[in-house]
């Protein structure tokens, strides 16, 4: 039998975290079937707010804009990552120094990040501007304003963030490829190039895999980057899903179609998450098994 | 470690690295060249220059006068709610995630697996599924618009990585060393302060970098849960950027930025190293 303080301090704490996810995503999911507006309403419409939210243009922009933004962002990192990795894995001089400068961007809040990109990327003040006043008169880089491209000016500012990250666990992930592996390659005449592509990648497919989670689960909750950098504009060219939640719930004050719009992003982020704890499972019983 | 002799190849791979690097730091010059710049001088060129004259002016400015919807105060009232905030959340939540990964881990008891199941959940659990509910829990608490509010949301979302993290680098505690000293009649309590604690500072500041650059970065609860004088630092920033819109005061909003992400940055060039060391060492599996 334990002691009771030692009961309060395992139980009372945990309790309160465990339980406020469970009874917070229960709530909300009923509020998704609830007519509340302002103020939460008891009540069953149904299916209703999923029906109009999945009707409006706003979330229809938003869902294709976060396909886009999710691939190009995750790929992009990853690459960006890996080829940052196997860089600093040449044993360079001064590698901390530089690990620290591809990492910092990770330490700054997306507001800070999203208003300094705002700065580089507008054409009035930013690049064009400089380059303008340079004397290449006819340089444009106007991606910020231009409906079609906006959201790439997202991309970039979340891949000068995020890389760093991914360099750091995929350089991790090269220096814990067995060295035997690479020796047996190096002495059947094996260059550098083809180690890579051969032996190492290969055996850091795993890794590569998580990363790729990791991102994915960022992309898809992705808000302060996009409310500092375009506030969702030009018009709609940048409205991920979790602004329009934001927008029903903050702006528009209907908290059941707000709801079933977090709701949706939860279905969402499920829908990346279960494959992957499903992969890892397979995974972890295989390695128990060989 | 064994010096390599120069090769081109070698000699290409520091020229890409270096100009990578230089890129990458790109935005963080702009930003302190710019907070030394005047209005005047920015307005006239653009956002990428070396300052002809040197406005140190635009750091008092941005710290102690500047306007921010309405108040005239600067900034410094916001970085201390963050402080306020980040402070005390992101201790107790480190604390409060290292007796509970302790217990999880090394003593077992019934209902473990399904209650760190759960907690690590909140892991990924969007913000936008708590955020009404937050809204009801702080109004019944008493503590709508306050900073006590956050630091209570920060605590107890926060648990969910201080679980995980704690947790996965106990494991590899060995249960011997637990018998020995539950053989010695030491208890729940004495065995974490004396065994556990001292083996836990590589995860302790992995956890603690994690908690502080989260909470002090984090937007979304700080505007829509406080507003006016009680809210942090990054809701004023959005805050400043809109007041801004219409007079341009680049150099001033500059200084406010820069001074806004000192804290965690600092914390990232003095812990980076051990943050990376521990983050690869096993909070990641």
């Amino acid at each position: 039998m334990r002691r009771l303080p030692e009961v309060l301090v395992i139980w009372v704490p945990l309790l309160l975290s465990a339980g406020h996810v469970v009874v917070f995503t229960a709530w909300t999911t009923w509020m998704s079937f609830t007519p509340s507006t302002l103020m939460p309403a008891s009540g069953w419409v149904g299916l209703r707010n999923y029906t109009s939210v999945l009707a409006t243009r706003n979330w229809k922009i938003a869902f294709d804009n976060l396909l886009l933004f999710g691939a190009g962002f995750v790929v992009l990192t990853t690459l960006v990552g890996l080829i940052l990795a196997i860089l600093l894995d040449q044993r360079i001089r001064g590698e901390n120094v530089l690990r620290s400068i591809f990492l910092y961007p990770m330490a700054v809040s997306f507001v800070v990040t999203g208003t300094v990109w705002s700065w580089l990327l507008n054409p009035g003040i930013g690049i064009q501007k400089l380059m303008n006043d340079l004397g290449w008169t006819t340089f444009r880089f106007d991606w910020l304003i231009d409906r079609d491209m906006a959201i790439w000016t997202i991309v970039l500012a979340a891949i000068w963030q995020a890389s760093g990250f991914a360099m750091a666990l995929l350089l991790a992930g090269l220096r814990s490829v067995e060295g035997d592996l690479i020796k047996a390659a190096q002495i059947d005449g094996a260059g550098p190039a083809r180690i890579y592509l051969r032996v190492i990648l290969p055996a850091l497919w795993p890794i590569v895999i998580s990363v790729l989670v990791i991102l994915l689960q960022f992309a898809i909750k992705t808000f302060d980057l996009v409310r500092a950098l375009t506030g969702g504009g030009p018009g709609l060219a940048t409205q991920l899903p979790a602004l329009v939640v934001y927008d029903f719930m903050f702006q528009r004050g209907q908290i059941g179609r707000g709801s079933a719009a977090a709701v949706l992003m939860l279905l969402t982020l499920l829908g990346v998450l279960l494959p992957y704890a499903a992969w890892k499972y397979v995974q972890r019983r295989r390695a128990a098994n060989a | 470690m064994r010096e390599v002799p120069f090769t081109w190849t070698r000699g290409l791979v520091y020229i890409v690295v270096v100009l990578l690097a230089a890129a990458y730091l790109v935005p963080l010059v702009v930003v302190v060249l710019n907070s030394l710049r005047s209005a005047q001088e920015i307005a006239q060129t653009s956002m990428i220059g070396w300052p002809k004259t040197w406005a140190f002016g635009n750091y008092a400015e941005a710290w102690g006068s500047f306007c921010i919807a309405q108040t005239c105060t600067g900034i410094q009232p916001f970085m201390l709610n963050s402080m306020i905030i980040t402070l005390p959340a992101t201790v107790l939540s480190t604390l409060l995630g290292a007796v509970a990964g302790y217990a999880i881990s090394l003593w077992r008891f019934r209902g473990d697996g399904w209650i760190f199941g759960l907690v690590t959940l909140g892991v990924f659990l969007p913000e936008q599924m708590r955020l009404i509910p937050w809204t009801i829990v702080l109004r019944d608490v008493g503590l709508s618009n306050t900073l006590a509010g956050l630091v209570m949301i920060h605590t107890i979302q926060g648990m969910s990585f201080t679980t995980l993290f704690c947790r996965n680098y106990y494991l590899s505690i060995p249960q011997e060393l637990m018998k020995a000293a539950r053989i010695d009649g030491a208890g729940f309590f004495r065995i974490f302060w004396r065994i556990v604690l001292p083996l836990s500072p590589p995860i302790l500041i992995v956890t603690v970098i994690w908690q502080f650059t989260g909470i002090w970065n984090e937007f979304l609860y700080g505007v829509t849960l406080t507003t006016g004088t009680q809210q942090p630092i990054t809701a004023a920033l959005i805050a400043l950027s809109a007041a801004i819109a219409d007079a341009p005061q680049h150099g001033v909003q500059s200084a406010a930025v820069m001074v806004a992400a000192l804290p965690t940055l600092l914390v990232y060039v003095f812990g980076g190293r051990y943050f990376v060391r521990g983050l690869t060492a096993g909070a990641v599996k």
